[in-house]
């Protein structure tokens, strides 16, 4: 599905000497959505960013926005706009002034600048700190700001790289509410740079999980969640067990895992209350570890402890098969 | 006995003590001196002790004086500019053009080499280069760029402010480039994402985020310059004069209590001009 103002990436790469950080990675974006780059540190997905905003250069392949190629535009000249991991606030200015940063230097004047500015603060609720230095502000504040500076440049595409890795938790949530919020609102492609899959799982109306310098699978949340195609998606996303059995590797869910009297025998290695289930590991035949996610009423009317043999089950339609 | 030991205020006299001796043995007394002395009398061969303000009577009303005043702060006020422009520009490809840090470190250190050597001896090494048949006058005549050497390359201004130049620009390089380091590169790369065109991030971003660094170096050159006689006697051949030759003069001729006068309102000078950089810049943030 082709919308206006979709994002491709066709073959895009990136080299620092020896090393490839991102191997031609081809993908097109959902218009319009919520995208999360999901991997862990070293992936690839900042470098991806980065040349998708125009910070780096592109070593080979194209950017397209809108069928336009942008990869060897200056970063102003793309339609991105970019907010970065310490939010990047210059330190000088107000938070007006940040905020209406990108229109003096096109030279809009003082009173017009600092009109739209304001109306950029109100969207996140910040009009009255206006003036304050970034320095007297918290993070969810900084934070705040600075999405008001880089969507004052009315981009068809914000990149958002670890925005929420400096907030304390209960901050973190509350932003990623708001995000989401914004995105909605606005009606533009956000792309999120994490290595969190609670938050990408959380935010994304498509994930794009990456490894080793290649996207390794993409879909929606759920999709890539419920059915992973490789033994590295499977782990990252966490909550499933990778399962070596006779026909092949598989993915299983560890909350479609049950104790019966029937089926795989195991020993109980770990039990670990987490609130609404406990993470029960256990090891079968042949040294396999097994994490299953068993509800919480369920596991305490017959409770296990380390050391126990027990028998454990789960439907066959829930295996996945893993290409690798 | 126990409760004064005790008490904070003590102990911290007691911690300040030796430094506040030193300074006032060494500084406050020898300038407290030379104020006492501005005020007293002289002859061509007798220095009487009183309380005469014909000393700075003569310092104000002196064409001689106000000249060499207003040639000081040429001096300065050109040496700063030149300092401050090529200061400004090494710490700029130190800082943001040189990626291993290795590497920068050592061009900074580079930029200390002629400091290995004594002020006085980098100075009269300009002597063979910029003399009558100095290397730079020979290297102009043999590519027939002139016809006959130059004679303003020695012993005039443009070798004072050389001097000068060559002499400070290292006490510029330095706090610029440290207040630079200090710049958070993806304020850079949130300026251009913002459309900011190369100069605008220097305008916008870089230069008021240096102030700090620029006015520590400026702060530096001023002083030296407009404190230094040496340089002046060397370089312009004792052809020019600033307030320090004024002062090394009056003492050569044992005439002290004019040295003094002469003194003090340098001294002045020299504090005003820095108190009004101060109230442009906090620098305490860079301390």
């Amino acid at each position: 599905m082709r919308g206006k103002n979709d994002l491709e990436l066709v073959a895009l790469t990136k080299r620092y000497g020896g090393t490839t950080a991102v191997n031609a990675v081809s993908h097109l974006f959902a218009p319009q959505s919520y995208v999360c780059l999901l991997g862990p540190s070293g992936c690839g997905k900042s470098s991806t960013l980065r040349m998708i905003a125009g910070h780096e250069t592109v070593s080979d392949g194209s950017i397209l926005l809108d069928g336009q190629n942008i990869a060897h535009l200056p970063p102003a000249a793309r339609g991105t706009a970019m907010m970065f991991q310490s939010y990047a606030l210059f330190p000088h200015l107000s938070c007006k002034d940040n905020v209406a940063f990108s229109l003096k230097m096109k030279g809009v004047d003082r009173e017009a600048r600092h009109a739209r500015a304001m109306k950029l603060l109100d969207l996140v609720d910040m009009t009255h700190l206006a003036d304050r230095l970034p320095a007297q502000l918290s993070g969810g504040q900084q934070q705040r700001v600075a999405l008001a500076r880089a969507l004052i440049t009315e981009p068809r595409v914000l990149l958002l790289d670890e925005p929420l890795s400096a907030l304390d938790p209960f901050l973190r949530i509350r932003m990623r509410g708001e995000l989401k919020r914004l995105q909605r609102e606005l009606q533009i492609t956000f792309i999120h740079v994490t290595h969190g899959q609670d938050e990408a799982l959380a935010l994304a109306d498509e994930v794009v999980v990456m490894n080793n310098a290649v996207i390794e699978q993409a879909g929606s949340a759920r999709d890539v969640w419920g059915a992973p195609r490789t033994e590295f998606v499977a782990r990252f996303l966490g909550g499933h067990n990778v399962l070596s059995l006779a026909q092949g590797r598989f993915a299983l869910r560890s909350d479609a895992v049950r104790i019966d009297t029937q089926g795989v025998e195991a020993v109980v290695t770990h039990v670990e209350f987490q609130g609404a289930h406990v993470a029960l590991t256990a090891r079968m035949a042949g040294d396999q570890e097994i994490l299953a996610h068993i509800p919480e009423a369920a596991f305490y009317a017959d409770p296990k402890s380390p050391g126990e043999a027990l028998r454990l089950t789960w439907d066959e339609a829930q295996l996945h098969k893993l290409t690798a | 006995m126990q409760r004064i030991l005790n008490s904070r205020h003590l102990t911290g006299w007691l911690l300040a003590a030796p430094l506040v001796v030193v300074l006032a043995i060494f500084l406050v007394l020898p300038v407290l001196m030379i104020v006492v002395v501005s005020f007293w009398q002289a002859t061509e061969f007798s220095i009487v002790p009183a309380f005469d303000l014909g000393n700075y009577e003569f310092l104000f009303t002196s064409h001689v004086t106000l000249d060499v005043f207003w040639n000081t702060f040429r001096y300065a006020l050109i040496t700063w500019a030149l300092t401050l422009g090529i200061g400004f520009t090494v710490s700029w490809f130190l800082a943001f053009h040189i990626r291993s840090q290795t590497t920068q470190v050592a061009l900074a250190l580079l930029c200390t080499v002629p400091f290995w050597t004594s002020n006085i001896i980098r100075m009269i090494s300009w002597v063979p280069f910029l003399g009558r048949n100095g290397l730079a006058n020979q290297a102009f005549l043999s590519m027939g760029l002139i016809d006959a050497p130059l004679d303003w390359l020695l012993f005039s201004d443009f070798a004072v402010i050389l001097a000068f130049v060559h002499l400070n620009t290292v006490f510029m390089i330095i706090p610029i480039l440290n207040s630079m380091m200090r710049i958070d590169r993806s304020l850079l790369e949130a300026a251009r994402d913002a459309g900011a065109s190369p100069f605008q991030i220097m305008t916008n971003v870089v230069i008021p985020l240096c102030k700090p660094g620029i006015m520590i170096g400026s702060i530096f050159v001023l002083t030296l310059v407009m404190g230094d006689f040496i340089t002046v006697r060397f370089m312009s051949g004792s052809q020019s004069a600033n307030v320090g030759r004024l002062i090394s003069n009056d003492i050569g001729l044992l005439q002290y209590p004019s040295a003094s006068a002469t003194s003090v309102v340098l001294l002045l000078t020299v504090l005003l001009v820095v108190a009004g950089m101060l109230r442009l810049v906090d620098i305490r943030k860079e301390l």
